[in-house]
Parts: structure tokens; sequence; C-alpha cells
């Protein structure tokens, strides 16, 4: 008999349940989509190195995947929530029919049952589609050989999909039943009398407060990106979060008590059709609702800032990757040694002989040493670099350096710089392809690309700037840093080197590493891999040094590229999955928001009707009414956003580059446009039923 | 005298031809402009279902309404909806004032609806509000208000768009007796000054004693016409409070 009338309640209650069951089923299928990453057919497909860092990254979705599961539980009981206020008096009559509370949790518990199945069902079956068309995407993003597609379903995301989703309708199950026992007859019956009274906020009150809240806001947006160097660490950063939180309450709350007034002063649009209306009742809902609207707002930002900076950061890295990888290996090795030495830990090391003869010797001589095939490697190239005691990267100031300390507190100026030689470096250049440099016997060059230390290093070069190195007297040739690196890396990270004519007076006992960059002897992708395992961690040079403990150290080509790329996916997926489920979150709150007080509107539509509305008007106003609920947060979250993303660029300036910026903000769009989209159309037809009701 | 409302023998069943009920059967009457007419009757007479077929939100079985010469029964859809809006105005038991909306608010979306140009709407507003004497809460809210001035608000919204007829349903339903008594006098202003045809269906003997004529209803038929004539209030009212105890005595609640 219950589970009859559940049915029918499910039938009858359709139209309510819609919103729930869509964001039961975009939850489900995004959240089986994110855990069955691991047997998609392009993952089975991807080199051994890479694999690692998938590992990496699945451990990392497992921890967000529960994080996800904790929103979407509360967006559901929420939902749930929605659906059973909107049916008190369906309980009322059922209680004064002599039903038991009971009776009516099990009610609602074969209800939530049976949506959950069928929203388990749909979800599933969305995701695994939805699975298949991301397989593509991690294809691509992975580079995998895409020629042999095979459907892909995962049994272990599927059995994870269900057991979390069963904690949440247990959840949900229990929050009802909990809900259920506190009724009260007398209040299920009355529940739809309303007794509401306008309040109504002093307009010259609201106008200041908006102006203050403008104030704060603009200055938080200038913080963010004019003032982005004093913002160096995070306790720095945490009041202007706060200060935006705080200024974007205010302005809705403010928003609220004027923009009335504002559309009052022009008759023609206050005057017109039933936009007193539609006004009206965006005032009022916006003046309940004031903390979730700024919830929603904040989410959005946070949702459109991830989606796009995630997304841009994969971009750039890629596009960075092949220049800043001109050369299959960069290898490096520690120069004069001393008996012993303070690690960066405090701790002291003593080197043994064997050690510090190694270390006066070069790199090819180590190699050759250990029975490493040199006709392995082609284009090699072996260069020293020189640290003094008496250059330091503060003394790189001189006259400058309380003014870049001022403007850069936090940074470490104790690190001694690295000196180059003119040829040595020209002929490391000349086979990068970057630019190479002649130098008169008192000139020097600085060579760094990282944007940020450039920009510290020009306010010196900006004047004549000398540096004393090796008891000579240099000055700078270049007004600014020059573009250029030696060693490969994933992006612009080359903090300075100064370049130094050939006369300089570099001796052996200063040489502070040796550098030998080479490429493979090899022509194709798997003679070069095969290469590669020489030097990693189970090759055969690898070992031999590592019983005589001589550390060579190095980057290549392709470790580079491997991790890059993961690294890069790791980040793009969480945020695509925290974006997305953000977005999810605030779409429906702010439909159900809608939607809850649509028994009020119903009376008040109700009346529209009686006076002469005509459908055509009455849908008109729902529309504008529903789509400026739905605009407000996104319009301020957009412009959060715009500053936002400065900032990121401005901090992950070497990551990040503005170009590859708009492929992912078009990406965002799209995204937030379609589900946005879903819910806003399903919330005006909701509505638009909701009203219709007899 | 013109007549604005002719009702031509109307019919109006509710259920299946075994189980017929006729709420109204064969009405005809006239309303002439600037007449205020009442209609009495018990609940269950078929008042306000024959309130409900001349204002258009009910449809007729057999018959004709003509309002102004035009025959309502035959319009559909966005006409009768611009019929509705332009022609009739309406006043409720419960005020049906939007919450959310000042009494000035109230008032001007009844012209804002018929796309009135805005500056005409904000004049004809405040010389409603002065008639109506509301013109210090124009910018108060329904719930600010008492009853008496909730009512007529909804009166000042009902006749600002200058309908032909204004449709009035128990409008001293949800009042006590002084407000009640405000309200009737405004429509008597409104009838007697504004030149208003006022239709007010009501089962209330005090209420029904400011009307010029009183049409009494039966289960569906007219029962008896009462005309105010010369008589004052007084004897117009105890002329009602005769024909009630003739109707029966199931309308024992009239006073």
């Amino acid at each position: 008999m219950l589970f009859k009338l559940s049915i029918k309640n499910i039938k009858k209650s359709f139209k309510d349940y819609a919103i729930y069951f869509i964001t039961l089923v975009l939850g489900i299928s995004i959240f089986y989509m994110f855990n069955s990453l691991d047997s998609q057919q392009a993952m089975l497909d991807i080199s051994a190195s890479t694999r690692d860092i998938i590992k990496l990254m699945l451990g990392m979705l497992n921890i967000v995947s529960v994080f996800v599961a904790i929103i979407l539980g509360l967006l559901i009981v929420y939902a749930n929530g929605f659906l059973i206020n909107r049916r008190k008096k369906e309980f009322g009559i059922y209680m004064t029919l002599g039903m038991s509370k009971r009776q009516i949790s099990k009610i609602l518990l074969i209800e939530t049952l049976i949506v959950g199945v069928l929203s388990l069902g749909v979800g599933l079956i969305f995701g695994i589609f939805g699975s298949q068309l991301m397989s593509i995407v991690v294809a691509k993003l992975f580079q995998a050989d895409m020629t042999k597609f095979e459907f892909v379903f995962s049994m272990p995301a599927l059995i994870k999909t269900c057991i979390y989703f069963a904690i949440m309708f247990l959840a949900t199950i229990v929050f009802n039943t909990f809900t259920i026992s506190r009724y009260r007859i007398i209040n299920l019956l009355n529940s739809s009398k309303k007794n509401e009274k306008v309040k109504m906020k002093n307009p010259i009150i609201s106008v200041i407060v908006f102006i203050i809240a403008s104030i704060i806001l603009g200055y938080s947006y200038w913080k963010v990106t004019n003032g982005v160097p004093t913002l160096s660490t995070i306790d720095k950063v945490i009041p202007i979060i706060i200060l935006g939180v705080i200024s974007t309450i205010l302005i809705f709350w403010s928003l609220s008590g004027f923009i009335l007034r504002l559309v009052q002063n022009s008759k023609k649009i206050y005057l017109k059709d039933t936009n007193i209306f539609v006004l009206r009742q965006l005032n009022n809902k916006i003046n309940t609702n004031i903390a979730s609207i700024s919830v929603i707002c904040l989410m959005l930002f946070m949702t459109i800032t991830i989606l796009s900076s995630a997304l841009s950061l994969r971009n750039t890295l890629e596009a960075e990757l092949d220049k800043m990888t001109p050369v299959d290996i960069n290898l490096y090795k520690i120069a004069n040694l001393p008996e012993k030495s303070i690690n960066m830990y405090g701790k002291e090391v003593i080197y043994t002989k064997e050690q510090r003869e190694d270390s006066k010797i070069t790199i090819r001589e180590t190699l050759e040493n250990n029975g490493f095939n040199m006709n392995l490697l082609k284009d090699v190239i072996e260069i020293p670099i020189y640290v003094t005691e008496e250059l330091k990267f503060g003394n790189f100031f001189s006259n400058y350096l309380d003014e870049v300390k001022n403007k850069y507190p936090m940074v470490n100026f104790g690190s001694p710089e690295m000196l180059i030689k003119m040829s040595d470096y020209n002929e490391i250049a000349k086979l990068y392809g970057n630019e190479q440099y002649q130098l008169e016997d008192n000139e020097y060059v600085v060579v760094c690309n990282f944007d940020g230390i450039a920009n510290m290093r020009n306010m010196a070069l900006k004047g004549e700037n000398i540096l004393k190195i090796a008891g000579k007297e240099y000055k700078n040739k270049f007004k600014e840093c020059n573009d250029g690196f030696i060693q490969l890396s994933t992006s612009k990270t080359n903090t300075g080197i100064i370049l130094v004519p050939d006369s300089c007076n570099l001796t052996e006992d200063i040489k502070e590493q040796q550098l030998l960059v080479a490429n493979y002897n090899a022509n194709t992708k798997e003679e070069k891999e095969e290469i590669e395992k020489q030097f990693q961690d189970e090759g055969e040079l690898t070992k031999k040094l590592k019983d005589k403990k001589i550390e060579l150290d190095g980057v290549t080509k392709i470790s580079i590229t491997e991790s890059s790329v993961g690294l890069a996916t790791i980040v793009t997926f969480i945020a695509i999955y925290l974006g997305i489920i953000f977005l999810i979150a605030s779409a429906a709150i702010l439909a159900l928001k809608q939607l809850t007080e649509s028994s009020d509107n119903k009376q008040r539509y109700e009346i529209l009707r009686k006076i002469g509305c005509d459908e055509k008007m009455i849908n008109k106003a729902l529309f504008r009414q529903i789509g400026i609920f739905f605009l407000a947060p996104l319009i301020l979250a957009i412009i959060h956003s715009i500053f936002g993303i400065q900032f990121l660029l401005i901090m992950l300036d070497a990551l990040i580059s503005r170009k590859q910026l708009m492929p992912s903000i078009i990406f965002t769009t799209i995204s937030i446009g379609v589900i946005y989209g879903i819910y806003f159309i399903s919330t005006y037809i909701e509505s638009k039923n909701i009203i219709k009701e007899e | 005298m013109e007549n604005v409302l002719e009702v031509k023998n109307i019919e109006k069943y509710y259920g299946s031809k075994s189980n017929l009920t006729k709420a109204i059967d064969n009405i005809s009457f006239d309303v002439k402009k600037g007449e205020f007419v009442g209609i009495m009757g018990a609940s269950g007479s078929g008042k306000t279902t024959l309130l409900n077929c001349i204002s258009t939100i009910d449809k007729v079985t057999a018959g004709h309404i003509y309002i102004n010469n035009e025959d309502i029964t035959k319009l559909k859809g966005n006409k009768l909806n611009k019929f509705r809006r332009e022609e009739l105005g309406f006043i409720f038991q419960d005020f049906n004032l939007l919450d959310t909306l000042t009494a000035y608010e109230n008032i001007a979306i009844a012209l804002t609806i018929q796309k009135v140009n805005a500056n005409d709407i904000d004049r004809r507003v405040k010389e409603i509000a002065e008639k109506l004497e509301i013109s210090q809460i124009l910018n108060k809210y329904p719930y600010q208000v008492s009853g008496g001035q909730k009512q007529r608000i909804a009166s000042a919204r009902a006749i600002i768009t200058n309908p032909k007829i204004v449709l009035a349903d128990e409008p001293t339903g949800a009042l006590d007796s002084k407000s009640a008594r405000q309200l009737l006098d405004n429509f008597e202003y409104l009838n007697k000054q504004l030149t208003a045809t006022i239709l007010m269906v009501t089962h209330d003997a005090f209420t029904a004693s400011y009307a010029d004529r009183i049409l009494f209803i039966k289960d569906g038929k007219i029962f008896n016409e009462l005309c105010k004539g010369n008589d004052t209030r007084k004897e117009f009212f105890e002329k009602i409070i005769e024909v009630v105890s003739l109707l029966g005595g199931e309308l024992n609640d009239v006073i």
C-alpha cells in the first residue's frame, strides 16, 4: 500500500523532482567519469614512466572524490529538504487521516530509494558514455595512441559510485526521518499560509554601503593586479580574500536596497509592462537570500577562475616545453668537493677521496671511466660554471639593494651568482638556437628568463651597475636582462646567469660545477628511449656511479616532457572535476532557492492573472525574474574572475601565458553555459508549472 | 440610458448527463450605465458562478453576455485577456493586492500592463488616490495599512483603467463593520461621483442596501428583484430583509 502511494507520489510530483533528479544524474555521471579514469584505453597505452604520474593522479582523484562526495551529499540533502518542504501539506493530510510518522517516513524512504535507483541508473549510463568522450580527451592530453579505440567500462568505478551514493541516500533518509519526527500537524497544514513582511532598507544607507563595498572591492582588485609584489606570502593574500568576500556580501545587500530606487527614477522603465512586479520580486528575493547568493557568486568565481587558469596552465606548459628543451640531456656535477661540508639540513657530510678526485675531472671523463659509450651521445658540449664568494645575489644590486629589499622582503639574497665565460655560453647558445653575445673586456651580460627575478634585476640594470668579479670591475652591457638559459626545464625558470668576457680571471678553484649538454645519437623515439635507460635508476651507468658514490645529476628532455605533461594533466583533471562540481552545486542551490518560494509566487502570479495579465505577459515576467536571479551572481562572479585570473597570471607568470588563456576561457564559458543553462531552463519550466497549478 | 451589461438567457451546467447540476438556470438581466447593482443569494445559489461568467473567468454553457454590445461569450484567448484587462475592473473579497508592491505600485500595475504611457500613469494614480483619500499611504505596503485602506487601494486599482463595469465579489467579506462601511461609502462615491457602473455580489443585507437595485438568486434562478427608488437606505434595508426571509431559512446569516 505504502509502495503504491510512493509510486503515485513520484509520478505526481515528477516536475518537483526534476531539479533533484538532474542534480543526482549530473553528480553521479561526473563522479563515475573521474573515477573510471584508470581503466581507460588511453591510459593503458601510456609509457611506463608516465604511469607513475597517473598513479599519483588517481591517488589525488581519490582524495578529491571524498571531498566531492561530501559536497554532493550536502547538496542532495538540501535538495531533498526542499522537496519535503513543498509537500508539508500532503504529509499533514496523511497525519490527520491517522497515518503515523513512521509510516510517512517509510513512504519517503521508498520514494528516496526509487528516485535513487533511477538516477543511479541514468547517471551511470551518462557516465559510461561520458567517459568514452573523456578518454579521447585523455588521449590527447597524454599524447597516447588512440587508433585502437575500445569501449571502456570500469567495474571498480561503478562499485565505488554506487557505494558513495548509497551512503548519500542513507544520509538523506536519516535526515528525512529526523525532519518528519519534528513535524506537528498544525504547522504542516498551515504551512502554505504566508506571513511575510517586506523589509525595506533605507536607500541612502544602501547607497553608502554600496559605495563602501565598491571601494573595498576596488581596493582588493587593485591589490591583486597592481599590488602583487606586496602579496608575497599567503598570510598577506588571505585578508584580501576576506575583503573580497565581505564586499561581495555587502554589494548584494546594498544592491537589493537601492537598485529599485534607481529604476524607479526612470519612469519609462519602471512603469512598463510588469516591470514593477518583476523588480519587486527580485528585490524581495535578493533581500532574503543575500547569504546564498553571495555563496553562489563566490563558488561561480572559483569555478571560472579554476577552470580557465588550470586549462591554460596545461596549454602553456605544452607550448613552452619544446622551446625550453632544445637538447636531449643535461648532466651536471659539483666541482671541487671539499673533505667535508655542511649540507642544507645542517648535517656534516664527509666526502671520500674517490669522490673528491672525481669532482676534479670533467663529466665526459667520469662517463668514460665508468664504461659509458660516448658514441651514444652527439653534439656534446661541456662547460664549467663558476661562483665567487664576493658576488652573491644581494651584491648584484650594489647601490640599489635597499630599494629592492624593500620591495621584495621575502627573497633570499644570499645565494651565489652563477658565472659563465662568454665563449662557453655562446657554444651552448648556438646548439640551443639562442642568441649569442660579444663582450668587451670590462662588460658583463645577465641572461635571465624568469620574469619575477628579471624585473628585480632590471631595477639595478637600468643605470650603470658595476660588479666586482675576480678582482676586476665590470659594467653592464645592457640596460636589462637578456632572454636565455642553459638548463633544460619545464618553463622559463632561469633566475639569472652572469656572462663575463673570456679574459676574466676565473680559476679552477672557484669552479662550482661542470655542465654537459648533449643530444642522443639516435633518430627515432624508440632509440632515444633506449639510450635514456642508461641514465635511469636501473641503468648500468647509474648503478656503477652509485657504487662509487659519485653524484651525477641530470635532466632529460623525455623526463621533463613526461613529468610536466603529467603534472599539468593532474592539475587540469582535478580542476575540471572540482570546477564542474562547484558549478553544479551553485546552479542547483540557485534553482532550488527559486522554487522554494514558488507557493508565494503562485499566489502573486494568480493575482496578476486576475487583474488581466495574459499568459504571455506572465511567462515573460517569470522568465525575467528567474533570468535576473540567475544572472546577478554570475555577473559579479565574472567581474571577480577577470581580476582573479589577472592575479593568477601574475603569480604563475612562468606557467601561464595570456595567449593560451582564450581557448580555456571558451571552454569555461561553454561548461558554464551548458550546466547553468540546464538548471535555468528546468527552473523556468518547473516554476511555470507551479504557478499554473490549480 | 444605454445598457452596459446585457445578460441573455445564460445557463451553466456542471457534472455529467446523469448527474447534472444547474448552477445557473436561464438568467437574464440588464445593467445600465452608472448603475450600482447588487446580487444576493445564499452560498450555493449560483451568484459567484454568475459573476465568474460575466468576468470571463468561467464560460457559460448556453446564452449570451454582452458588455457594451460586445458578446463576450464569443471571445477567446488573447482577445479575452485584452477585454478583461481593458473593459473590466475587479474588486475581490481578499483584496488580492500584491504583498511585495506598495499601494502606488499595486494601482499602477493595472495601467502598466495596458501599456499606458508612463507619465499618464503617474498622473492618473495620484488623481485617483486623491479622490479615494489614500494619497498618504501610497508608499506603504499592504501589510502596513488597515483592511479598509487595502480595500480602497483595490478599488483604486479596479477603476483606474476606466472599466465599463466594476465587478465586486463579496467586497466586505473580510472587513470589520467599520471598514466595511467606509468601503461602501467609497463604492457610493465611485458610483455617484465617478459614474462607475458596479455589479456587486454579496450575501450581506447591509452591504446590499448600498446598491440601487438588487437581484436575488436562488437555485440558479432570479427569485426577486428590488429597486431602491426613492427609499432611504434604512427603508431599502428593511425591504431586503423581508425578501431574504422569504427566500428561506438558509440565509439566516444575512445580517
